[in-house]
């Protein structure tokens, strides 16, 4: 599978917006791509130079890295729509999932 | 919270801007934030960025700038023609970036509630890791643009502030202002760093750009008040004229020299004092390029070194005017005692004029400077800042224990004060008045001592000639009344020869 979705969210600590933000991610992707995504948390105040390298302000940041184009979603992720909208997956929820572009 | 009324004492952080820390009394706020404001173009970057450059060149001390607007690059870049190596700073991490600058061309959604957590930990991370001891932010109102939300943007900044204080951090935060004389700062920004604000000021007046520095407030420390003009120069930066800061300390000696003319040294009771501050004023043609021109030979015949800024004739011009008058400018620069700077006013504004000529006589270290004319500066700047300039100048000068002579050219050919005049005559020691006197349908020529402070002087009006040898100065005019004013007004000779001759005047006689 080429398609596969690699994202990156970088969160200052185990604080409740983090949480929050880590648990509405998963639960857009479960029910949007499956299987097929990578989830890679980052905690800058233990990896400051990796918050440097792609130059994050706010937290919780999203990167979609793959596919391309790479976007950013600022915030907790608790806006479903704006998640998919950046994440370019259908805007209405199929909830099997199996259809990507 | 209540104040511990034993708190010690606000240090200060010396900034290391030539001209500042005399303003601000030694500097800024020490482990505090400052708030620099200004209009676009005001000079914020460069102050937050010399901040730090001066405390790498001056102090030994790190500095972190982050940046909201433009990106590091362009910083680098511009900050380069003023003489700061940022790239060998970086690579000896003696100076760090944090990139919070827009990413242009990259899309970003907002999907719920944030924090600028990842700026903090940036921040503090680059502190850290360099040691910094120094930082800035340039400029607020950017990273406002960048998120809708400024409540969440101004809490968070006061975050950063809050850790910075914590971590004994001196800072400077730029922000912007859309007026010149308006509200501190946009977005409310003073609300976090109110303690500490300075604004900066690029004011069009009468067609002149004028830029100042004023310090609005320093919380639980002191500092001087009012707007203080300063520049911007290659190589150097900043550079803030401290007027009202200057010290009020200069000797004054009794010493006298002479003024390069035995008749006006017999005049002003034996010659110039030597760390006065000679004004010569008259309309144009009059004799005041010729009496400085014998001031300066004057002091390179008695071997002492002789600085002359002329603003109105061309070299050529001076040095042929010279020789007519039996003065080799030529062979005494070749000797070294003499140095003639030839400037146009409008190559300059009157700041930069101003620490050219510092900067000069600094180089040179001469006995005497003398400037032709100083009306002539008047042209390239506003009234208050001429007053300044000559302050500056002036107390400049005699802090050196130089001799000056200064010459303003008066507006109307007969008589007249000039604006120079006005703003000046207070600040010289000595005031001669050079003017044209018609007599019978011939123009001649008068000069009197108006003043001479702590020292008597001839309080005549004199007729005086000009040929090969330079300025002869002779009888007083004696039927003439209302020289001065412009207005002369002759009374009977007769009558004047016959009050002589009563008084018998015997000093008369004798010239």
């Amino acid at each position: 599978m080429t398609s596969k979705f690699v994202l990156k969210l970088y969160v200052t600590g185990q604080t409740p917006r983090t949480e929050r933000a880590i648990q509405n991610l998963r639960r857009i992707c479960e029910q949007n791509l499956g299987s097929q995504y990578q989830l890679f948390v980052i905690d800058v105040l233990e990896q400051p130079h990796l918050a440097e390298q792609e130059r994050i302000l706010a937290t919780p940041t999203l990167i979609k890295e793959l596919p391309p184009p790479v976007r950013r979603i600022i915030g907790d992720l608790s806006d479903t729509l704006k998640v998919l909208q950046g994440l370019d997956l259908p805007v209405h929820p199929s909830g099997t999932g199996g259809t990507q572009e | 919270m209540t104040q511990n009324p034993r708190q010690p004492a606000i240090e200060k952080l010396p900034t290391g801007i030539s001209g500042f820390d005399l303003i601000a009394n030694g500097g800024i706020p020490a482990g505090r934030t400052t708030l620099v404001s200004g209009t676009a173009g005001s000079a914020k970057t460069v102050f937050a960025a010399q901040f730090l450059a001066e405390g790498i060149r001056k102090y030994g001390e790190h500095g972190v700038f982050v940046t909201f607007e433009e990106p590091p690059s362009d910083i680098r870049r511009n900050m380069e023609s003023l003489g700061w190596d940022i790239p060998t700073w970086e690579s000896e991490e003696r100076w760090a970036f944090v990139d919070a600058s827009p990413q242009p061309g990259e899309e970003v959604l907002f999907a719920g509630n944030y924090d600028l957590g990842a700026l903090l930990a940036r921040i503090e991370n680059a502190v850290r890791r360099i040691g910094a001891k120094r930082l800035s932010m340039d400029s607020l109102g950017a990273i406002f643009t960048q998120f809708a939300d400024s409540a969440v943007v101004r809490r968070e900044l006061f975050r950063v502030v809050s850790a910075l204080k914590r971590m004994g951090v001196t800072a400077i935060m730029t922000g912007e202002r859309t007026q010149e004389y308006g509200d501190i700062a946009r977005y409310g920004v003073e609300e976090f760093v109110a303690d500490n604000v300075i604004i900066l000021r690029n004011v069009l007046e009468d067609e002149k750009r004028r830029r100042t520095i004023e310090i609005l407030k320093f919380r639980g420390t002191s500092h001087q008040k009012g707007e203080f003009p300063f520049t911007i120069m290659s190589g150097e930066g900043m550079v803030v004229i401290p007027l009202s800061a200057i010290e009020l300390k200069q000797r004054s000696s009794d010493i006298r020299v002479t003024s390069g003319n035995p008749e006006l040294d017999r005049m002003c009771g034996g010659g110039f004092f030597r760390d006065s501050i000679l004004l010569v004023s008259g309309a144009t043609g009059t004799g005041k390029t010729l009496m400085t021109t014998e001031f300066m030979a004057g002091g390179v015949n008695r071997g002492e070194r002789c600085l002359l800024f002329a603003f109105e004739e061309s070299r050529e011009q001076l040095f042929r005017n010279a020789t007519g008058w039996g003065v080799d400018f030529d062979q005494m620069e070749r000797d070294g005692l003499l140095r003639v700077v030839c400037e146009y006013p409008e190559t300059a504004g009157l700041e930069d004029h101003l620490i050219a000529m510092k900067k000069m006589i600094q180089d040179f270290r001469p006995n005497r400077v003398a400037v032709d004319s100083l009306s002539a500066l008047e042209r390239v700047s506003t009234i208050r800042g001429f007053r300044e300039f000559v302050i500056s100048l002036t107390s400049f000068i005699k802090h050196q224990e130089i001799a000056g002579l200064f010459t303003a050219t008066t507006p109307s050919l007969m008589g007249g004060e000039s604006v120079t005049e006005t703003h000046i005559s207070t600040l010289t020691d000595s005031i001669i008045l050079l003017r044209y006197v018609e007599m019978f349908g011939e123009m001649r020529r008068g000069l009197t001592v108006l003043k001479m402070r702590g020292s008597m002087h001839d309080k005549d009006i004199r007729e005086f000639t000009i040929d090969n040898r330079g300025m002869h100065i002779g009888r007083p005019f004696r039927q003439v009344t209302g020289i001065l004013s412009g207005n002369p007004i002759h009374i009977a000779p007769g009558e004047i020869d016959r009050l002589n001759q009563l008084f018998n005047d015997d000093n008369e006689q004798q010239s």
